[in-house]
């Protein structure tokens, strides 16, 4: 269409606003409450237009008016320039101490900023991470709108009226109490630097994106840096994220600048840690490990590798224990969240990886079903994703948890299943939907098979006997099954699935369910692990496990024997111990020595005692880390490790995306890249190692591993790539199993599984379920974010939900402090009372000094070996 | 009289031919009724006055389902009285009007949302939709047709600004009064997002006597393009105060305050349209025929219909503090002009009462306004300093007597 602005005839497109329009044009409109073009707030009222059109002469805003086939548009007439003037100077007034770009407006304007007004500061004030100043607070409301339309939080509202008025979050009480996510949104969005990030400065910096150090979604964070300090950071619009982020990316990078991080490697003499030079400890180090092997073979040496580290380290990480020390014993703590998810999705899929991309979960899919997964505390971005297309473009949403975790609130229907019970559910809805005639049988007969053993299986769980087993009312899983069945619907799960002696059949499950419905292979479908460290998925890739090689390649293959081309060196073929293999081992003296990088096994694993009493029982232990962890405690060599923000390399997010690390800043004291370690380690030990940089190592992945064949440093320089990217014109793969499944056949494989109860059920001696799980402040172990007050300041420590009914039978109160015991052991913690199942309790597993897993179980799952971290059952008494 | 009837009981009203039209209505189809409502040249009564079966086609054109219907009883204007005094004498006339605009439109649900202040009335109006319903005026299949149609009383949140259609909606939801941003329209964006008709509750009751008489003779009732009756609330210095009804340009404000019994003390001035969102005005026109064409020609509205009488014991500048305050207080915030320029109005103005006022406070003033009148968000903000601007424009040597 054609319209006239400021006397020039352009061509439009229809659907845009006047502003979007000028914009466009060069014209510049002064718009301060714009913040999501076509979703004004209107509160402003500088951005006001004269328009003719029709012969009617009128004036609009600009941001809300969207532009019309003949309109003539004037944007700076006198009478507009005026209004704008005033208004201006009426703010000037009102608020001495506007900041930010708004001050440019006025400087613009020629309008001093000179009111000494003063205005009381709301309760939101009090938080450790945000800071308000209500004198340059406008009340234009663009924080309001980002907290409710872009984050779906609703914390931020305005209160009060007519020149009062103002933002309070909730009823006006802190930040945390009204249920601040802390991910910055508003920060973000304030125009006058009314809200700001408590570290900003008024200082020069520069902006260096990298990936976030914490969880699978790897969400692209703006590192803003001055000297050799991180002043502020928020998400980068141009990653998966889309310029999300949630408190840990936004705030979580405080622990590199942390008073506690190694700076020097220590060697234990006499019972006490030294200072050594870099030298001296790998020479240590090197000689220890060459004797031990020599002494008891090298099977008695183990390495865990870790999630945390980069591919290029994982991949020379198993390297180093293949073909250096010769043995297959390598693990990382995917063990402990995704190797069911590993097993069960290669059996049904022939791929272990989640299907689908971020991208069009977000875009297409018309139904999700959340299940073992507190998404927007786990993996927020995601949860916030989940949340806007619920709320924005009615997606559905099927919660299935024992918790009342926040997505509940968002859902259709809540299955609070319970513990343990997840593949009677699954199969319960698949005998609803086979018995209802809605499974997709297109889809079955052409690209699956096993169904008609499916069927077999699946046809005495009808929900009348599922109901009795998970505690879920029948009419409650007729309606999930027929939800999923009837819409475009994503599986999105996390280690509520995978940690259960059930875990690869949980998975499996799930799987089958996927298939069942046809939902794979399309957008918005699929079956979605969520990875709960950032390179999970890349470890994994990387070969960092006992049983396969780089690529999943299988031991004593052809594949095994043209890697060893490459690599110059034997592979053993017997397949090496997984971590809690490792452990059993070492305390029966079976290991003897471990090199563990990154990890904090002394408070992850499961069953602590028993693990701490393992570590003790090695000859020798080195550990990697920036931190004294509680397994660096227990160590005979200690090496400070440079964080994710102080190298390059590359993650591998959840969904399958290669991504580039750029360096922040420069490693601390003399603390080293993890890489650069175990090449001097390995040189040591005799191998002929060269690699200058993590690039070096990547080339060599690129030969290794077929589906990162046709990604480079260049190709990823702005956006990662998503595996399988098998050549350099490859564009990578947003969604798995579009034509074929990688199976022989190129069919997927139904595998069903008879519901098995949990390891451990509740008896009269024990007669509570505990499951463990994150909280959305803190991360894994505590090992980075517990080294940051802010953090520590909201989660203080650690809690157990209780349902009221339970606490009140116990006779406690919310913050009363309870003893939880376990076969294994106990612990004491906080009393939370809490919407959880009865007879069900939860702790987080983040705090070393009431850890959780004093308390649970290492029962392991028969094909994963994953341990049941997620039921145990437990005790509980007033203390 | 056609709409200020007394008609309290349903008794009554059916005696006096009520839910007739509502019959006849429901053997049309929808567009048939729209077409007559838009031939009959109703205009909303509520203020704005745009044309009323406009409203309903743009309602009507929609494809969201549901639609729903709105009626606005919440009469905030200082000085307005008519809709009290329609509510208590005519009640039944207003729903069936509803009714028929429901089943125009193909809304199943009504609201009628009626002031805070009116909660007495309120409970009539609540007793008066139950008694429909038993009689199955109202709820399903009404008078044994395919219709279906409820209707639930809202009370108002107690706000100026709630009047306001778009607050109105915002309060219904649950939500604070705050005006949303137009467009879209509630017709196209209205309740939960759905297409809704507003009406004020006198344009509803003019929707029987459309029915009734056709469109066509409707719109000879008083002056082509103006027509209908409509209700005027005289007040102020007049001998007989109330609500008065007459045709749209059949009288002048002179013969409607003749009407009120005429003036009482020496003539001064009126305020036409609203106590706070009218115009003041001189002798000069009394002689204006009350029409919305006229009233247009002159550049101004006839708002709700209000006359407020002045005579010489009145002070302009202590009435123009008094509509500033009220503003002031009214005022949601939600904006900047508004916000901001109504507090400045009102401290310009009373420093002026205090008669400290100087010509910049005069130039300050007429800036405020007109950005004001340019940039506020809803027309609380747009017609915040139509009083003021009027005055000076009719009484400009009194103002600015005081002004140093
Ligand atoms: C501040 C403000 C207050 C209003 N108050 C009322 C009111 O009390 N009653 C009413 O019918 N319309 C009121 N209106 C007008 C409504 O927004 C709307 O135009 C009217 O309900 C439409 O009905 P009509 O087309 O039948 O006139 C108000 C408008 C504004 C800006
Ligand atoms: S804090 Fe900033 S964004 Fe929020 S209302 Fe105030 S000025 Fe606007
Ligand atoms: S969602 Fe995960 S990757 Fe993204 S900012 Fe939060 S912790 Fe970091
Ligand atoms: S004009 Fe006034 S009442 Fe209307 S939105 Fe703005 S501040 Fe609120
Ligand atoms: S930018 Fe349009 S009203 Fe503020």
């Amino acid at each position: 269409m054609i319209i006239t602005i400021d006397g020039k005839r352009v061509e439009v497109e229809e659907g845009k606003t006047i502003l979007q329009v000028a914009r466009e044009n060069g014209i510049e409109i002064p718009a301060l409450c714009n913040y999501i073009d076509g979703n004004p707030i209107g509160s402003c009222g500088l951005c006001v237009v004269s328009i003719k059109n029709g012969g009617r002469e009128y004036h609009a805003r600009a941001c809300a008016t969207k532009v019309a086939e003949g309109m003539e548009i004037e944007t700076h007439t006198q009478e507009v320039e005026d209004a704008r003037r005033t208004i201006l100077k009426m703010l000037a007034e009102e608020h001495g101490e506007i900041g930010g770009e708004a001050k440019e407006l006025f400087l613009k304007y020629g309008i001093k900023i000179k009111s000494d007004k003063k205005r009381e500061a709301p309760n939101l004030l009090n938080n450790p991470f945000i800071s308000f100043n209500p004198n340059a607070c406008v009340s234009c409301f663009r924080c309001v709108q980002a907290c409710s339309l872009i984050k779906e939080n609703h914390v931020l509202v305005r209160e009060n009226r007519g020149s009062n008025i103002g933002i309070v979050a909730g009823i006006n009480e802190a930040l945390k109490d009204a249920g601040c996510a802390f991910c910055g949104a508003c920060v973000d969005a304030c125009p006058t630097g009314a809200l700001m990030d408590l570290t900003a400065k008024e200082e020069e910096t520069k902006k260096i994106t990298s990936i976030c150090p914490y969880c699978g979604v790897g969400c692209a964070i703006d590192y803003y840096v001055s000297g050799d300090e991180i002043i502020y950071a928020k998400g980068s619009p141009n990653g998966v994220n889309k310029g999300d982020d949630c408190i840990k990316g936004r705030y979580g990078w405080q622990f590199v600048h942390s008073e506690e991080r190694l700076k020097k490697p220590l060697i234990k003499k006499n019972g006490k840690f030294e200072e050594v030079t870099w030298d001296e400890a790998l020479n240590y180090v090197a000689s220890r490990l060459k004797e031990i092997k020599e002494k008891y073979g090298a099977d008695s040496i183990a390495g865990l590798s870790s999630a945390k580290c980069t591919n290029e380290e994982n991949y020379l990480f198993q390297k180093f224990m293949r073909i250096v020390v010769g043995t297959n014993n390598v693990d990382h703590c995917a063990r402990l969240c995704h190797a069911s998810t590993v097993v069960g999705l290669f059996k049904v899929f022939g791929s272990g990886a989640m299907t689908n991309s971020l991208e069009d979960l977000e875009k297409d899919a018309e139904l999700y079903f959340v299940i073992g997964s507190n998404t927007t505390h786990a993996h927020p971005v995601i949860g916030t994703m989940i949340k806007r297309s619920v709320k924005g473009r009615g997606a559905k949403l099927i919660v299935a948890d024992p918790r009342d975790i926040e997505l509940a609130e968002y859902s259709d229907i809540h299955l609070r299943h319970r513990p343990g019970t997840d593949v009677a559910l699954i199969n319960g809805m698949m005998n609803v939907i086979i018995s209802h005639g809605l499974e997709d049988r297109e889809f079955i007969e052409n690209r699956t098979e096993g169904y008609e053993k499916l069927k077999e299986i699946v046809k005495k769980y009808t929900p009348e006997y599922v109901e009795k087993i998970t505690g879920v009312p029948k009419e409650d899983i007729i309606k999930a099954a027929v939800l999923y069945a009837a819409h475009r619907s994503a599986i999105i799960y996390a280690m509520g699935i995978t940690q259960h002696t059930s875990g690869t059949a949980n998975v499996a499950s799930l799987a089958n369910l996927a298939l069942l419905t046809g939902n794979v292979g399309k957008r918005g479908t699929g079956v979605n692990p969520l990875r709960g460290q950032n390179n999970v998925q890349g470890a994994g890739d990387m070969g960092a496990l006992p049983n396969v090689l780089p690529s999943y390649a299988k031991l004593g293959t052809r594949r095994a024997r043209e890697i060893e081309k490459i690599w110059g060196g034997k592979i053993p073929d017997k397949e090496g111990l997984t971590i809690v293999e490792m452990m059993h081992a070492a305390s029966k003296g079976v290991i003897k020595a471990m090199y563990i990088m990154g990890e904090n096994p002394a408070v992850s694993d499961p069953d602590q005692k028993h693990v701490i009493q393992a570590l003790k029982n090695l000859e020798f232990l080195v550990v990697q880390d920036l931190f004294m962890s509680e397994t660096a405690q227990l160590a005979d060599v200690i090496l400070p490790a440079a964080s994710s923000l102080e190298k390059e390399g590359t993650f591998t997010n959840t969904e399958r995306r290669v991504q580039l690390l750029h360096r922040v800043l420069e490693p601390v004291g003399d603390a080293k890249p993890d890489w650069w370690i175990i090449q001097e380690i390995a040189k040591r030990m005799g191998a002929e190692w060269n690699y200058e940089s993590p690039k070096d190592i990547f080339e060599e992945i690129r030969k290794v591993v077929p589906q990162y064949r046709g990604i480079t440093y260049e190709r990823i320089e702005k956006m990662g790539l998503q595996w399988p990217c098998p050549s350099m014109e490859h564009p990578g793969t947003k969604i798995l199993h579009e034509d074929t499944f990688p199976t022989p056949n190129g069919l997927a494989k139904f595998s069903p599984y008879e519901y098995k109860p949990p390891a451990e059920e509740p008896d009269e001696e024990y007669p509570f379920v505990l499951t463990t799980g994150r909280t959305y402040e803190h991360f894994h172990t505590g090992t980075l974010t517990r080294k940051i007050d802010g953090f520590n300041e909201l989660i203080p420590e650690a809690f157990v939900e209780i349902h009221p009914e339970d606490a009140e039978k116990l006779g406690v109160e919310e913050g009363d402090c309870i003893e939880v015991e376990s076969r294994r052991g106990k612990i004491r913690v906080k009393a939370k009372i809490a919407r959880i199942k009865k007879g069900v309790v939860f702790i987080p597993f983040h705090f070393a000094e009431s850890a959780a897993n004093v308390l649970t179980i290492d029962a392991l799952d028969p094909e994963a070996k994953i341990p049941e971290l997620k039921v145990a059952a437990v005790r509980l008494k007033k203390c | 009289m056609l709409l200020l009837k007394d008609a309290r009981n349903v008794e009554d009203y059916l005696a006096q031919g009520g839910f007739k039209a509502l019959r006849k209505a429901l053997e049309f189809e929808q567009d048939e009724i729209i077409k007559e409502v838009e031939t009959s040249g109703l205009w909303g009564r509520g203020g704005a006055a745009f044309p009323t079966g406009l409203k309903m086609k743009f309602v009507r054109k929609e494809r969201k389902t549901p639609k729903y219907i709105v009626a606005n009883a919440d009469e905030g204007e200082p000085g307005t009285f008519k809709d009290r005094v329609l509510m208590e004498r005519n009640p039944y006339q207003i729903l069936e009007g509803m009714i028929i605009s429901a089943y125009a439109i193909g809304a199943k649900k009504g609201f009628f949302y009626i002031r805070y202040e009116y909660r007495d009335i309120a409970k009539d109006i609540e007793r008066k939709i139950e008694e429909l319903r038993r009689l199955g005026i109202l709820g399903p299949n009404i008078y044994g047709s395919k219709f279906s149609f409820d209707i639930e009383l809202v009370l108002g949140a107690g706000a100026y600004v709630c009047g306001e259609e778009t607050a109105l909606m915002e309060s219904i939801e649950g939500k604070r009064g705050f005006p949303r941003i137009k467009p879209p329209y509630p017709a196209q964006y209205g309740l939960w997002g759905k297409p809704t008709l507003i009406n004020n509750v006198e344009t509803l009751a003019n929707i029987p006597v459309v029915m009734r008489m056709g469109g066509a003779n409707y719109s000879r009732l008083g002056k082509k393009g103006c027509s209908g009756p409509k209700l005027f609330s005289v007040s102020g210095f007049v001998k007989e105060p109330g609500v008065y009804e007459a045709n749209l340009g059949e009288k002048t404000i002179g013969e409607i305050i003749e009407l009120a019994g005429g003036v009482e003390g020496k003539f001064k001035g009126i305020m036409l349209g609203g106590g706070a969102a009218g115009f003041i005005l001189n002798e000069e026109y009394l002689d204006m025929p009350l029409c919305f064409k006229d009233a247009k020609e002159r550049g101004l509205f006839l708002g709700t219909g209000d006359i407020i009488v002045f005579n010489e014991s009145v002070e302009l500048w202590d009435i123009l503090l008094n509509i500033a305050k009220f503003f002031e207080h009214e005022s949601c915030g939600q904006c900047f002009p508004c916000r901001y320029g109504t507090k400045r109005m009102r401290e310009i103005i009373e420093k002026i009462v205090c008669g400290e006022g100087r010509k910049e406070d005069i130039e300050k003033l007429n800036a405020t306004a007109r950005a004001m009148k340019i940039a506020s968000l809803c027309p609380l903000g747009t017609s915040a300093m139509l009083a003021y601007e009027s005055a000076m424009n009719n009484f400009r040597e009194e103002l600015m007597g005081v002004i140093q």
